[in-house]
């Protein structure tokens, strides 16, 4: 077991490399950088910089050295010293931007994977157990709306029915009052009345597949031999099911873990957008369309090392939860 | 009421299964005892109802099916209890799964979790009916282990059962039905699957068990020379209902029904040789074999670290194998599961490429010998439409989306020997030539039944007018009375048409009926290669005996199980 995670994280290393490369490459293809976008930016305002400040800017960000150097500077500095570079746009060090909203993203995202699990787990087993009665088809049909809708409009729907009904603020995690109050009772309150939109909308497509899926999974493994053997046991018929066949057709539900983390941290940027969220998603966008090159990147590179200990978390756990897995 | 020494009394049992279209009567009108210390064997074909009508003793009954009738009277020290009148899943039941009646059956391979340790699930079992302690419950389930015969049952019950050989699942699932000392067991078609001598290792096992403890058995099974091996009395099953039922002597020798005795003519002829059949006059020196296979092997996994079992060289699946085939020859190749045979039949058509030797075929006595493991693209296919093959399982060797018609004119279609209105001449042509209504072209596989489809995979293998057919356990999936119709329509067509057949098979009176010369194998080796008849008789090899006396004879009277060899004494 030991030897088989040592040897998955050992294989992380050279897909890490290529990754870092291919975020690189990805912020350097547009043409230009971010002193041509800055100086665009500057014009549409009426200004001006003269040659020889922009060649000083020029020197100073490194932008006139050959793309490998700028790479191994950037990837040097990472390594090395965990300096991911600095933000031109916001005057900050990346790391300082990125930590500030990881927290928060990675907050919503759990929260909201918890809430998928939570909602399908249930819903899923009562749907293959009871296939084809009048609860799986009302799963059934509600499920598919929350696939069809798109999350956005359910934020904004959401948002709405929330302000006029509850009275709530919304949009971000705080309200304004406490968006700088030191930690209390009174501010996880008030970030809770605030996290639950976000989170359903999140959550909501994500627990219509997750619904789908055990449903199509579990149907298959219940009429497999060895539910027969459970049963004529003596046991239980619950104990039955959720001890052979869910315990079986759960392997989709942890190997979601693998894809649901980056999903979550970037699929939702229209989503966070719209509700005003602190988290990575919003960033990134601003990062690249301003050519903010060390931000993106680092970004992107981030998400990369997200989906892989995703997927890591997510093999390590299917090796615990499937010896067959274990032994290959 | 009830007999004194009949333990589990069955009585009128109905099951009905309400389908979409239909009600299906799965299960009409069943009576039957079980005596303590006895084996009453259910015997039919597929669809009979033996299956549900041993579940329904359990009250496990898949939906949409359900009882509508009759009671299962078990007996106990309060006087019998009615099992029928109880709510499915109540206590009652639950208590009686298991605890007083034991199931065993057919699939070793999936009817134990592949996530969960043996032991785990022995244990849960024992705890299930008994207040035991987890640690006691761990020793009485290492010595269950230890009566099933299983070796290092310590150990063993910490793996999990993909670490198991299928005869050892079987074992395991032995002993997880015995855990709580059951009164009744109810063992389901439990060898099927399982080669003949790990079958005769089981069947032995379940037999001492028995004798040991005193169970009263329901075995049910279609291979009547189990039943004659094992049985005390027979219960034969048709369309739900039970034909006939006495004592074992009386349904072999002196049964009344027409359907068991179309049973036992099924079995007996298969157990007979095909009578009358005279070896073809190529079987003469003079004769150019048609297919020569000179020193073939085939390696699984070339020699690197990860493959590598035992001897460090891969996987030898085929090991050195010699053989021809006579033209109008029909050799069989018996052997058990892993035994290479398979693969061997797949390296004639080059399905499989050789690691190395060779594979010569002659299309007839004036052509000259071609190596087959030499031949390119073109030849291969040319080669291919003479030497064709035959698939084991008729269900998934039939693309259910095509029409029999493009079934069996594929081949035609794929050569461009035919096209448009000589294709469907040809294929009503062959559908007459299996036995199959030409009209029928025009549907779909699944409007067939098994035998049915295995006769479409025969004519699509006669499309082409092959000289040479591989038969991978072609009548396998088929139940005794189709199989022989089969076998005698393969027979048939080779009268016809003067083809070879190589016929692999690993049931051995399949493979006596059918064939004139046999080769066995064991390990990717062909140990012995015979006429069929000596093979049967006198085999010269320690391995052939010892396959050979593990076959169930079907007659009551001469056991011949008892007396096999076992591997320790060869």
């Amino acid at each position: 077991m030991l030897a088989y995670v040592a040897k998955r994280v050992l294989y992380m290393i050279p897909t890490l490399f290529g990754m870092s490369l291919i975020a690189f490459m990805i912020i350097q293809l547009p043409p230009g950088d971010y002193l041509t976008s800055l100086l665009s930016t500057m014009a549409d305002g009426g200004q001006n910089l003269d040659e020889a400040t922009i060649a000083r800017l020029r020197t100073q960000y490194g932008l006139d050295q050959p793309v490998h150097v700028q790479y191994f500077v950037w990837i040097g500095g990472i390594l090395t010293r965990g300096d991911f570079g600095y933000s031109f746009e916001w005057n900050q060090p990346v790391s300082t931007l990125i930590w500030d909203r990881m927290g928060s993203t990675l907050l919503i995202s759990l929260a909201s994977l918890l809430m998928v699990w939570a909602i399908s787990l249930p819903i899923g087993i009562y749907s293959a157990v009871r296939r084809h009665s009048f609860g799986d088809h009302a799963f059934t049909l509600l499920g598919f709306i929350g696939l069809a809708v798109p999350n956005f409009i359910m934020a904004l729907t959401l948002m709405y029915a929330s302000y006029r009904f509850l009275g709530q603020s919304v949009g971000g995690i705080f309200s304004p009052a406490f968006v700088d109050a030191p930690w209390s009772l009174a501010k996880l309150t008030d970030m809770l009345s605030h996290m639950w939109i976000p989170v359903i909308v999140i959550a909501m497509s994500g627990t219509a597949a997750m619904i789908r899926i055990l449903r199509a999974n579990l149907s298959d493994e219940l009429s497999k031999p060895y539910v027969i053997t459970a049963r004529a046991k003596g046991l239980p018929e619950h104990k039955v099911i959720l001890k052979y066949p869910v315990r079986i057709a759960l392997n989709p539900f942890v190997s979601s873990i693998g894809w649901v983390l980056p999903d979550l941290v970037s699929g939702v940027t229209i989503t966070a957008i719209v509700l005003n969220l602190p988290t990575a998603g919003p960033l990134l966008l601003r990062a690249l369309v301003g050519q903010d090159m060390y931000l993106a990147g680092s970004f992107i590179l981030l998400m990369g090392v997200l989906t892989l200990v995703g997927m890591l978390i997510s093999d390590i756990l299917l090796a615990v939860l499937d010896p067959r897995i274990r032994f290959n | 009421m009830m007999k004194p020494n009949a333990l589990l009394s069955v009585r009128n049992l109905s099951i009905d299964f309400h389908l979409r279209t239909h009600v299906l009567h799965a299960v009409r009108d069943v009576t039957f005892d079980l005596k303590r210390g006895k084996t009453m064997a259910l015997v039919g074909e597929s669809g009979s109802g033996k299956s549900v009508t041993a579940r329904g003793l359990m009250r496990i009954i898949d939906k949409p099916g359900r009882m509508t009738g009759g009671q299962i009277l078990l007996d106990g020290p309060d006087g019998p209890v009615d099992v029928a009148q109880f709510k499915e899943g109540s206590r009652e039941v639950l208590g009686i799964r298991g605890g007083r009646i034991g199931l065993i059956f057919q699939e070793p391979m999936s009817s134990l979790s592949p996530v969960h340790t043996i032991g785990s699930q022995i244990v849960e079992a024992v705890r299930l009916h008994k207040r035991v302690s987890k640690k006691e419950a761990r020793v009485r389930c290492i010595e269950l282990l230890r009566q099933v015969e299983i070796p290092q049952p310590e150990l063993m019950t910490d793996r999990y059962t993909f670490e198991f050989s299928g005869g050892m699942r079987q074992r395991a699932m032995i002993a997880m039905a015995l855990a709580c000392d059951p009164e009744v067991l109810i063992a389901d078609e439990p060898t099927t699957a399982l080669d003949v001598t790990t079958q005769a290792e089981i069947l032995d096992l379940i037999k001492r068990l028995q004798d040991e403890r005193g169970m009263a058995m329901l075995l049910i099974t279609h291979d009547m020379g189990i039943v004659a091996e094992v049985a005390d009395e027979v219960a034969v099953m048709r369309f739900g209902k039970i034909v006939e039922q006495g004592p074992v002597d009386d349904i072999f020798h002196a049964s009344r029904h027409p359907y068991t005795r179309q049973l036992l003519d099924a079995t007996v002829k298969l157990e007979s040789g095909a009578a009358g059949r005279a070896l073809p006059a190529s079987l003469a020196p003079t004769v150019a074999p048609v297919l020569s296979i000179r020193n073939l092997t085939k390696i699984y996994g070339a020699p690197s670290r990860m493959f590598s079992r035992g001897s460090g060289r891969g996987l030898v699946a085929v090991d050195d194998a010699n053989l021809d085939l006579f033209p109008g020859e029909n050799l069989g190749i018996v052997g058990e599961s892993g035994s290479g045979k398979t693969t061997l039949g797949r390296m004639i058509l080059r399905i499989v490429e050789p690691t190395s030797g060779s594979v010569t075929y002659r299309a007839d006595e004036a052509a000259s010998p071609v190596d087959v493991t030499t031949l390119g693209k073109a030849d291969l296919r040319r080669y291919h439409q003479d030497v064709r093959l035959i698939f084991q399982d008729p269900f998934a060797s039939l693309n259910p989306r095509m029409t029999v018609k493009q079934i069996i004119g594929d081949p035609l279609v794929i050569s461009k020997a035919m096209s448009g209105r000589a294709v469907e001449a040809r294929v009503a042509e062959l559908l007459g030539k299996v036995g199959l209504d030409p009209l029928a072209m025009e549907r779909y596989p699944h409007a067939f039944s098994g035998g049915q489809r295995q006769r479409i995979g025969i004519a699509r293998a006669l499309a082409l007018n092959p000289k040479v057919i591989v038969a991978d356990e072609a009548t396998s999936a088929l139940d005794v009375s189709i199989r022989s119709q089969i076998l005698d329509l393969l027979l048939d067509i080779q009268k016809q048409l003067h083809l070879s057949f190589v016929f692999i098979s690993h049931d051995i009176s399949v493979v006596r009926y059918f064939c004139d010369r046999v080769a066995v194998m064991h390990r990717g080796k062909v140990v012995e290669v015979g006429d069929a008849e000596s093979i049967r008789t006198n085999p010269s090899q320690p391995y052939t005996k010892r396959l050979i006396s593990s076959v169930p004879n079907p007659d009551p009277r001469n056991k011949r199980m008892l007396h096999r060899l076992r591997a320790d004494q060869v």
